[in-house]
């Protein structure tokens, strides 16, 4: 399928705080085809929602620091 | 060298930490670690150092804390009315009525370089302990029990809906207070 065909069957364009949700959603659940297309493509675009990306990073990693942290004496 | 025994009832503090962290009711906390007291003690086994003592005892509390899950299902996951607010989580993110962030989100650090202290992961547990004690529940299932979020809906007889949006709230609201409370205090704007 060409690109000019598929925006006409799938919506892409997603709102950063659309864009948000899908960040969240995705630490607990698959994205659909679409969902994830969308939100790459607007990452690619937007300088605000990787900055929301990062964080959600950071916490993936430190949940998983402190997972595996046993504290000192 | 205390006695083995002495070294488990050492680390009882330690192990009621995690547990009341994940069942967020006191009387299921203790006994989930009696349980793991009397397991261990059942099975004497010497460690190098306590290090390893503490990361089998919470191995083993981790099995017990998830047949606790299991044996209070419903009341787990039962939503407090005072807990189910309309607000909409995404809210604390700040946007627009157009979608757009009001302030773009502050810049957290390289999340791959970044080295938890322990004064950080202080801050994560008030953070994570003062979540809606369904969400709390919930949000540790995933990321302490490393549950998928369908062996979770399965072990409490839950809605993956009805799970989805308590992680959401959960993870936004944990994100909101590790920022106030960490980020926005080392961050330079």
């Amino acid at each position: 399928m060409v690109w000019k065909d598929l925006k006409t069957v799938i919506p892409l364009r997603r709102t950063c705080k659309e864009a948000s949700a899908l960040m969240v959603a995705r630490e607990d659940r698959a994205l659909s085809w679409p969902d994830r297309m969308a939100l790459r493509l607007h990452l690619l675009a937007c300088k605000a929602c990787p900055r929301f990306e990062r964080q959600m990073l950071s916490m993936q990693n430190s949940m998983k620091q402190w997972r595996n942290y046993t504290a000192p004496d | 060298m205390p006695s083995f025994e002495q070294q488990v009832a050492d680390l009882r503090d330690y192990l009621l930490k995690f547990a009341r962290l994940q069942l967020r009711n006191e009387a299921w906390a203790e006994d989930a670690v009696s349980e793991v007291t009397l397991a261990a003690l059942a099975k004497p086994q010497s460690f190098e150092n306590r290090s390893q003592l503490k990361t089998w005892l919470v191995g083993i509390l981790k099995h017990k804390v998830v047949d606790a899950l299991r044996l209070h299902g419903r009341e787990v996951s039962q939503t407090d009315s005072s807990e189910d607010n309309n607000e909409d989580p995404l809210d604390y993110l700040g946007f627009k009525a157009d979608g757009h962030f009001v302030d773009p989100p502050a810049d957290w650090g390289n999340p791959e370089q970044q080295t938890c202290s322990r004064q950080f992961f202080e801050v994560l547990e008030v953070c994570a302990n003062q979540l809606p004690a369904v969400q709390g529940r919930l949000f540790l299932m995933r990321e302490w029990l490393e549950l998928s979020s369908e062996e979770i809906c399965k072990e409490l007889g839950l809605t993956s809906t009805n799970l989805y949006v308590q992680l959401h709230r959960a993870r936004l609201r944990l994100r909101a207070c590790l920022e106030l409370n960490w980020y926005g205090k080392t961050s330079k704007p």
